[in-house]
């Protein structure tokens, strides 16, 4: 078999039950060799329980599961060597220093990189002295992510890389993230920020109550679906008269933000201006072709919602 | 291990080849990394990490070397306890060997993996090419460690402070003192595997104290209800130090004792192979 023709990471019809909850409901991905992929989702989605079956710490109670062609639980010893991961726990003993740690998962590689410039790196060099309990939360995660680094691994597998971080260190992670998808690595992240899929991946899966409810890139997610034009004020507005007023049905997804649908033209934001001005609303935003991430997001976890969970 | 030769793994790094001053900078492309994993070299870093973290915490040390030593060099010193006929020495030292493994075994280990497990420390190893067989041995040649220096350290001060003087028993003891070593740890390996954390915590003083207290290894048991005392007997400490009084005394290896101190490190074993949690 030719190599490119393996995809990194390969689900099947991917199931797994918690008793009587289905965490992750039929998922089909592929995800190709050197792709940054992320796994977006409001919490509970079953995006780690997915990351998870990948890394082999969970049997799917259905379909398959293949990285770098191999079953993650079956062909562990041949895959470990190959993976880097990072738990949303962290997992790291609490007593021991980062150099120690970093040292103790090199020793577990052949051909590793050296522990203390990874961990210069990474930023920890002021805490090399300090120990694990001690450190941030941020460094804390950036220890996790070196740990996950060291072995060079071919597939990186990031659940939530930057919970809990400042804007600033958040920004660092998706640096590293970078660098390391120029060298090849393929990167599966989960996250429930839009702004960082849309930073960072190639192509995001937008999944909600264990099912994939959208996938593509982050333009594809943006820009397709339909004509649209989007703005935000203040909840409320009479939709109905804004509908004949623009000649389009108006949608309010959440409060204060309305989609219409209608194809973005000079008359129809004439219109709506016109509309506005005679209501003395103030525009908040307006967006016309392209949605953002997190409208695409909102909307389709919205959907589900309605259709499974009964009114409230 | 496996010795596996990269083969159906995708070229990734072939045209992708990164930027000076990446993380990986300067070193081999991804695809010509050597992913054969050194077990040995793995299995003791995780050993003497494992050992750093047991001499590192000093509630463990107390209980490893404090409680034993101390028991040994008070006890003998000052002749207040029930012995029997012997020397308070001659009674104590293997008692104290006893309580040194089980110190070691199901109160140190114990609480150590359960802390392991529940800041999920196990799961994240179990995410790296260390097997959880490779984890075992290093917790066994941790153990190993720190028994070795309990042995060393009570014995020493025995036969050079205490004027003690064994009948024999230099073959028959070490192999008693590794066998108690397997059967606590796994005990401790039970708790950690299956319990809380906390419990763990508990459970795992709680058991020891009681241990102490029926099983005749630091005072004889005569005083002791019979039916206690038979109890003590079964117990793996209560067994223990019986036959490392009996292999001192010259009696070579006492068949029933030792037997007991298998049965339930056996029990152990399989249950904790069937029962351990690796996940918090």
């Amino acid at each position: 078999m030719p190599a490119e023709a393996t995809p990194a990471i390969e689900l099947r019809g991917l199931t797994k039950r918690y008793g009587p909850l289905t965490a992750v409901d039929r998922l089909d991905l592929t995800i190709s060799a050197g792709e940054t992929f992320a796994l977006l989702g409001p919490n509970g989605a079953g995006k780690t329980t997915t990351i998870e079956c990948c890394e082999g710490y969970r049997t799917p109670d259905e379909g398959t599961v293949r990285v770098l062609g191999r079953d993650p639980r079956r062909d562990a010893r041949w895959l470990r060597p190959r993976v880097g991961l990072m738990l949303q726990e962290g997992g790291v003993y609490p007593m021991a220093r980062p150099p120690e740690v970093l040292r103790l998962f090199a020793a577990f590689h052949a051909a590793p990189l050296a522990p203390d410039e990874l961990l210069a790196r990474v930023g920890l060099e002021d805490a090399r002295r300090t120990r694990v309990r001690d450190l941030s939360g941020g460094q804390r995660q950036r220890l996790s992510l070196a740990l996950a680094l060291v072995g060079r691994p071919e597939v990186l597998f990031l659940d939530e890389p930057t919970a809990g971080l400042d804007p600033a260190a958040r920004r660092r992670t998706w640096e590293h993230v970078r660098e390391l998808e120029a060298e090849g690595v393929t990167i599966v992240l989960t996250t429930h920020l839009l702004d960082e899929a849309e930073q960072l991946a190639d192509r995001v899966a937008i999944i909600d109550q264990g099912r994939l409810v959208a996938l593509g890139t982050p333009d594809e997610l943006t820009h397709g679906q339909g004509r649209e034009v989007a703005f935000s004020a203040r909840p409320g507005l009479d939709r109905a008269a804004l509908a004949a007023a623009v000649g389009a049905p108006v949608d309010e997804p959440r409060p204060g933000r309305y989609v219409i649908h209608a194809e973005n033209s000079p008359r129809l934001v004439a219109r709506l201006a016109a509309w506005l001005e005679q209501h003395d609303v103030v525009l908040g935003e307006l967006q016309a072709g392209k949605r953002s991430l997190e409208d695409v997001f909102l909307r389709l976890t919205d959907e589900t919602d309605q259709t499974r969970e009964p009114a409230a | 291990m496996s010795p596996s030769v990269r083969g159906s793994g995708p070229d990734t790094a072939a045209d992708h080849t990164g930027p000076a001053g990446g993380l990986a900078a300067g070193a081999a492309p991804l695809a010509d990394v050597d992913r054969r994993t050194p077990t040995a070299r793995a299995n003791l870093a995780q050993a003497a990490m494992e050992v750093r973290l047991l001499v590192r915490s000093g509630e463990s040390l107390v209980v490893t070397l404090g409680i034993p030593l101390g028991l040994l060099a008070f006890f003998s010193v000052v002749d207040v306890l029930p012995t029997g006929d012997e020397r308070a020495v001659d009674f104590l030292l293997p008692g104290v060997l006893a309580i040194s493994v089980a110190a070691t075994g199901l109160v140190a280990v114990a609480i150590q993996t359960a802390f392991e497990r529940k800041y999920g420390v196990l799961k994240r190893l179990g995410g790296t090419p260390l097997t959880r067989t490779g984890f075992l041995v290093a917790k066994g040649l941790a153990v190993g460690m720190i028994v070795l220096v309990q042995f060393v350290l009570a014995v020493g001060l025995a036969l050079g402070a205490l004027g003690w003087r064994p009948a024999g028993g230099w073959l028959a003891a070490p192999l008693l003192v590794v066998l108690g070593a397997v059967t606590f740890t796994a005990l401790g390996l039970l708790l950690a595997g299956t319990l809380r954390a906390e419990a763990t915590l508990a459970l795992s003083n709680a058991l020891f104290l009681v241990l102490l207290l029926v099983s005749g290894v630091t005072f004889a048991v005569d005083p002791l209800p019979g039916v206690v005392a038979a109890f003590g007997q079964a117990l793996p400490l209560g067994a223990l130090g019986t036959a490392l009084r009996a292999a001192f005394a010259g009696e070579g290896l006492a068949v029933g004792p030792t037997a007991v101190v298998a049965a339930w490190g056996a029990a152990a074993i399989v249950l904790s192979a069937r029962r351990f949690r690796w996940e918090p």
